[in-house]
């Protein structure tokens, strides 16, 4: 015997219509029948009975409840007198459990079609954007405000955190910042070189070097592993002290959250970004120097003094005046998506993305903006 | 039947330590089919690890786990999900998709183990939030949109859509009002009643204990250390049953019944 098949049979004799049903009416098995059921159909009907016999059902679940309701409900709607037998008081109470109602259900919510979605999407997206740069500005003016107050009062900045941010943005960083610029480095003057010799031009690989990465690269680079590890990480942390509740117990307690949350970070990144930028520029140019000498056979000596020739101090001023400005944008991107979690861990995970997503793009249009900027005022 | 047969679940010789910190140690417990069993103990001694042991979500140091007659460790994987499919779970949350609507949640176990034509589904899927006394409105909503409660019932529509056999319920009403907890305590008894299902509760409400369980199996010193029914517990000596069930809240909850 097959344990699993399920079957019906249908009886149309003089005064009465008989289902006979048999086997496993479980959810595993009533596929089968689902269409055949609900074509069960009798040409004469006028006040006949019709009796769904279960006698021969090994085993019923809720599914299968299901398909006897629902034929029943279908046959009295068709005019028969239903009567449902040979159960068993098990499955009686589990019949009994199943109201048969009919509602459809609305399982998929409508969406309109597609062009007034993608309407809406784009509507939304733009209003969105606005939204948050006016967002972005108030919090920064916030911000400003607050060390405004702090620097008058220099009791009211928290010395310990300071330190903790400075090291964990700054110091923690070090390694990395300084691996990547190092490879930067190298693969510029590489690539470089590889090109100038085309042109015999190759003694001029140490001024593309030099330029490139002090005015623009060696600053880029660091901004953006900062914002991509730091920026992220203001994220994530005020973000899940909001989730907790923490921030609005500070509130409660008298502390202003932008006082001992934000106002750390953001210095911390202000000092700590030139200096990695700093240390970010000198690890470039070593990498550079490497790449150089082992390309072109220059010596370290004759690198430093082309290097020299090469670069003024504006050079290398101009690299490093952007870094306070982009460590001012990162903070406070990050510290404000931090505080617009919302109760869950999705808006956690959703924030730190829109966060290092919005910091690097900043970094770059303030760049742009720098660039402009100091070819205007010629230097 | 009898004998052996009468039990559903088997727990022999449970060990479970967490970093030098012991939580069982030789537990034992028999779970009869088609009843209602409610686990309690303190804090910490070990109840939700216990149900996640005996689901397999969590890996005991030793001993037997059997249920439905299988000693879990013999199983091969195909046959462990053969078993896994005969029960269902409901977590402290309902641990719902977050990313999927209601309906879909219920549908997850109907379009990954079974296939069936999406008018069927819907239809069972209706059936199943209609039983749990959600209305069919919530089919469409996200769990972001519901409250505690009705997070609980999909979460229990979803754990009854392939209609297990033992439900294990994680704290069904913790965290529900007193008439949402009532609510769910019938909800649990009726369904039971209907369903033939024999249910595995961690709980600390001492309404939920004495109005829908059979039998209290209580933790504590490692292991179990009473099962039997309301009045077994009422009768017991040892100290912490009698602080439970003899401790003012446990007063209030028998003299408003």
């Amino acid at each position: 015997m097959d344990s699993g098949a399920l079957s019906f049979r249908v009886m149309d004799e003089n005064d009465t219509f008989q289902v006979q049903c048999a086997g496993e009416w479980t959810v595993r098995h009533v596929e089968s029948v689902d269409s055949a059921l609900k074509e069960i159909k009798s040409r004469r009907v006028a006040g006949r009975e019709a009796v769904l016999n279960l006698a021969e059902v090994v085993r019923l679940d809720t599914a299968g409840a299901w398909m006897i309701q629902r034929t029943a409900a279908q046959l009295e709607a068709q005019g028969f007198k239903v009567r449902i037998d040979g159960l068993t008081l098990a499955q009686q109470a589990l019949l009994d459990a199943i109201e048969h109602s009919f509602a459809t259900v609305e399982m998929h919510p409508d969406e309109g079609p597609w062009y007034i979605a993608l309407l809406e999407r784009m509507g939304a997206t733009v209003r969105q954007i606005g939204n948050n740069i006016y967002d972005q500005l108030a919090f920064f003016g916030l911000v400003i405000a607050t060390l405004g107050r702090a620097i008058r009062n220099p009791s009211r900045l928290r010395l310990v955190p300071l330190v903790h941010h400075m090291e964990k943005a700054g110091l923690d960083a070090l390694p990395i910042v300084a691996l990547m610029t190092f490879l930067i480095g190298a693969v510029i003057a590489q690539q470089g070189a590889v090109q100038l010799q085309k042109l015999g031009a190759e003694v001029y690989t140490v001024n593309l070097v030099a330029i490139v990465f002090l005015r623009e690269v060696g600053l880029l680079l660091t901004a953006i592993i900062v914002a991509g590890r730091s920026g992220s990480a203001f994220t994530a942390e005020i973000g899940s002290m909001k989730m907790r509740e923490e921030v609005d117990a500070m509130r409660t307690l008298g502390l202003d959250p932008i006082e001992m949350l934000v106002v750390p970070r953001v210095l911390a990144l202000v000092i700590t970004l030139p200096l990695l930028t700093f240390i970010g520029d000198v690890v470039g140019l070593v990498g550079g120097g490497v790449a150089v000498w082992a390309m072109l056979d220059t010596t370290p000596d004759a690198y430093l003094v082309q290097l020299r020739e090469a670069s003024g101090f504006w050079t290398f001023g101009v690299g490093l005046l952007k870094a306070p400005f982009m460590a001012l944008v990162i903070a406070m991107i990050g510290c404000r998506a931090g505080l617009n979690v919302t109760g869950s861990a999705e808006s956690v995970g959703r924030q730190t993305t829109s966060s290092v997503v919005q910091s690097i793009f900043m970094v770059i249009v303030l760049d742009a903006a720098f660039a402009i900027f100091f070819t205007g005022v010629g230097i | 039947m009898g004998g052996q047969d009468d039990f559903i679940i088997q727990v022999r010789g449970l060990n479970n330590s967490f970093g030098g910190h012991v939580v069982h140690e030789n537990l034992s417990l028999d779970v009869k089919r088609g009843e209602i069993i409610g686990i309690v103990g303190g804090s910490g001694t070990g109840k939700s690890v216990l149900l996640r042991s005996i689901v397999g979500l969590q890996q005991p140091q030793s001993g037997d786990l059997t249920v439905f007659g299988q000693r879990l460790k013999d199983l091969s994987e195909l046959e462990r999900q053969a078993v896994e499919q005969r029960w269902g779970i409901l977590f402290q949350d309902g641990a719902l998709f977050s990313a999927l609507s209601v309906a879909e949640n219920v549908q997850v176990a109907f379009r990954e183990h079974l296939s069936m034509k999406p008018s069927l589904m819907d239809e069972l899927t209706g059936l199943k939030i209609r039983m749990v006394g959600l209305d069919e409105g919530a089919c469409s909503k996200y769990p972001s949109e519901l409250s505690g409660g009705m997070r609980k019932r999909a979460g229990l529509a979803r754990a009854l859509a392939l209609d297990p056999e033992i439900v294990f319920l994680d704290e069904p009403t913790a965290g529900l009002d007193p008439i949402g907890a009532h609510g769910f305590d019938m909800l649990i008894k009726d369904l039971q009643r209907a369903l033939g299902l024999t249910v595995f509760m961690v709980t600390h409400d001492l309404d939920t204990l004495s109005t829908v369980c059979d039998r209290i199996a209580v933790l504590a010193d490692n292991r179990v250390v009473l099962v039997g029914t309301m009045d077994d517990m009422l009768q017991s000596n040892h100290p912490w049953v009698r602080e439970y069930f003899h401790g003012p809240r446990a007063r209030a909850a028998r003299s408003i019944r």
